[in-house]
């Protein structure tokens, strides 16, 4: 088995909802693994059913991590497992500075003499959070505070990172210098499960892609298949048009 | 004046302490001052009936206070955390009136004689004036309170999860925190600062209502310092002491404690959110 993350008909709702309506699939340990759809497609919500997020889900299915059971146990003990998530909305610690914030990334590292030279990395990596290492991370801008999270959720070390859009309301430049941190972390054997709207960056980088419809899955495979599926191609097409008209408009 | 300030420094401590538990739990803990009145009866109990010595006593107390707070967090309110804030308030309430009913029970509702080396009638030249060892001691201590939860907050690890775990709880999980310990904890924390209170008030009098007027006034200077933060709180309960006293003596003696709750009035029609409070936005 070299599956990091497996879920097995994975259905979970909110109240009467169901946003997710029996998703299986695997993670191959050491990929990307891109996770595609459409607004409310249900992404956003895989991701939080797998972190313990949702009281009381998934109703039905397993998710497994490396071959053990996760689902019912609760969010504190998942991250302790070594999965690192960084949500929609980055969640840092607003009046926290940036660097306790990234000190609270560590929280359950055991090697933590380490921790110093794993901040000094980032910093380097991310020169404007060292100008700002003092400042509460509230007061930082959106794309900041989205290297912000990133980072925080570097520091644990973790075996498998999730994340839900990493490039929403970034700029250009931005997007690239992200893309381009999610490659190394992969090279460090991260495993990485990424949800994106930008389509054609998440199958650049990805080496296997996963795509949702209203709850379902409704393609899998390794991602220069799926650039080529006709079924995809209305909806990933559908993303390059709009992209390759972006700068005349 | 000086009364005013003695009278602000228990206030002083049970703001404390239920600012602590504000800020992390959003509760407002009206059981708070009862919490403190049982580690007080302990304590009496341990230094009257088994003749525990003082030196012995006092930390025994403090694990007690941090005992009873961590038990209640647990026992309770992580039972009853689904609730609305008013349902929490009458849970509070509810806890209050059964420590309270307990410490009646148990000890009887006349007051006692807490056998500690300082009496309420020990005083100090202080170059200038006389003030009681007592009032001395209270004042010193707070202060000592004060700068121990700052340096705690600002400098420990396990300080600075607790802040993190105020102010975005789900977040604090994201990073593996357990937050319910946490919360116990802060619990456990808030119980000993209200022991501290309540071993300060009971050379005074010790009987069961003792905690009820100082957590009251507490809680308005926690209010007036605009309920999350601890040297608003301080603040705020010096205040109310002050002014009090000030009218008890040059106004009118019945309507001395009235002024505490009035004056809450006025701060929050004129700032609803307190004077020290940074603006807040609600996380959901
Ligand atoms: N807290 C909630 N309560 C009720 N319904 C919800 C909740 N969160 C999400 N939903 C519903 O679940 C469905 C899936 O939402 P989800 O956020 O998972 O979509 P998504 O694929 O992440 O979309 P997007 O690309 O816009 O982020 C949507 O129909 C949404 O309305
Ligand atoms: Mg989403």
């Amino acid at each position: 088995m070299n599956a990091s993350l497996e879920l097995k008909d994975v259905q979970t709702g909110y109240g009467l909802i169901q946003a997710v309506r029996g998703a299986s699939f695997a993670v191959r340990r050491g990929s990307v693994t891109a996770l595609l759809g459409n607004n409310g497609a249900g992404k956003s919500t895989l991701l939080k059913t797998v972190m313990g997020l949702i009281p009381g889900q998934p109703q039905k299915g397993e998710i497994l991590l490396d071959g053990e059971r996760i689902n019912g146990m609760d969010t504190e003990s998942i991250v302790r497992l070594g999965v690192s998530y960084v949500p929609e909305n980055r969640a840092v610690f607003h009046q926290l500075s940036v660097q306790d914030n990234l000190i609270m990334g560590a929280h359950v590292r055991k090697d933590r003499r380490a921790l110093k030279t794993d901040l000094e990395r980032i910093y380097e990596f991310f020169p404007i959070l060292a100008d700002r290492v003092n400042q509460p991370a509230g007061t930082l801008s959106g794309g900041e505070q989205q290297m912000l999270a990133i980072s925080r959720a570097m520091m644990s070390r973790p075996r498998l990172l999730l994340l839900d859009e990493p490039s929403l309301g970034l700029s250009p430049f931005l997007v690239r210098k992200i893309f381009h941190i999610i490659r190394i972390i992969r090279n460090q054997g991260v495993t990485i499960l990424l949800v994106e709207q930008n389509v054609r960056k998440a199958l650049a980088i990805a080496d296997y892609a996963l795509v949702m419809e209203s709850g379902r899955l409704v393609s899998a495979g390794p991602s220069t298949d799926l650039k080529n599926d006709p079924r995809i191609k209305d909806f990933y097409l559908g993303l390059n048009i709009r992209e390759t008209q972006e700068p005349s408009c | 004046m000086l009364n005013g300030v003695a009278a602000g420094s228990g206030y002083a401590l049970m703001g404390i302490a239920m600012v602590i538990i504000y800020k992390t739990s959003e509760v407002v803990n009206f059981a708070q001052g009862e919490m403190a009145l049982a580690s007080v009866f302990f304590t009496y109990l341990i230094l009257q009936n088994y003749g525990i010595p003082f030196v012995y006593a006092m930390p025994l107390a403090a694990l007690f206070a941090v005992f009873v707070g961590c038990v209640l967090e647990f026992a309770v309110l992580r039972r009853a955390r689904r609730q609305t804030t008013l349902g929490m308030i009458i849970v509070t309430i509810g806890l209050e009136m059964i420590l309270m009913g307990l410490v009646s029970w148990k000890f009887g509702a006349d007051h006692k004689v807490m056998p500690f080396p300082i009496t309420e009638f020990d005083s100090i030249w202080l170059g200038g004036f006389y003030v009681t060892t007592l009032e001395a001691v209270t004042f010193s201590v707070v202060w000592a309170v004060m700068l121990g939860l700052f340096v705690f907050y600002r400098y420990t690890r396990l300080g600075l999860i607790m802040k993190a775990t105020q102010q975005n709880r789900s977040a604090a999980k994201l990073m593996g925190v357990r937050t319910n310990r946490v919360l116990m904890f802060t619990w456990g924390l808030s119980s000993l600062v209200g022991c501290i209170a309540g071993l300060l008030l009971a050379p005074r009098s010790m009987e069961p209502f003792m905690m009820w007027d100082p957590m009251l006034k507490g809680f308005a200077g926690a209010v007036v310092g605009g309920m999350t933060s601890i040297p608003g709180a301080v603040f705020g309960a010096y205040f109310i002491g002050v002014v009090e006293n000030l009218f008890g003596r040059y106004a009118s003696m019945e309507f001395k404690s009235a002024v505490a709750f009035a004056l809450i009035v006025i701060v929050l029609c004129v700032k609803p959110s307190g004077i020290f409070s940074r603006h807040y936005v609600k996380k959901v």
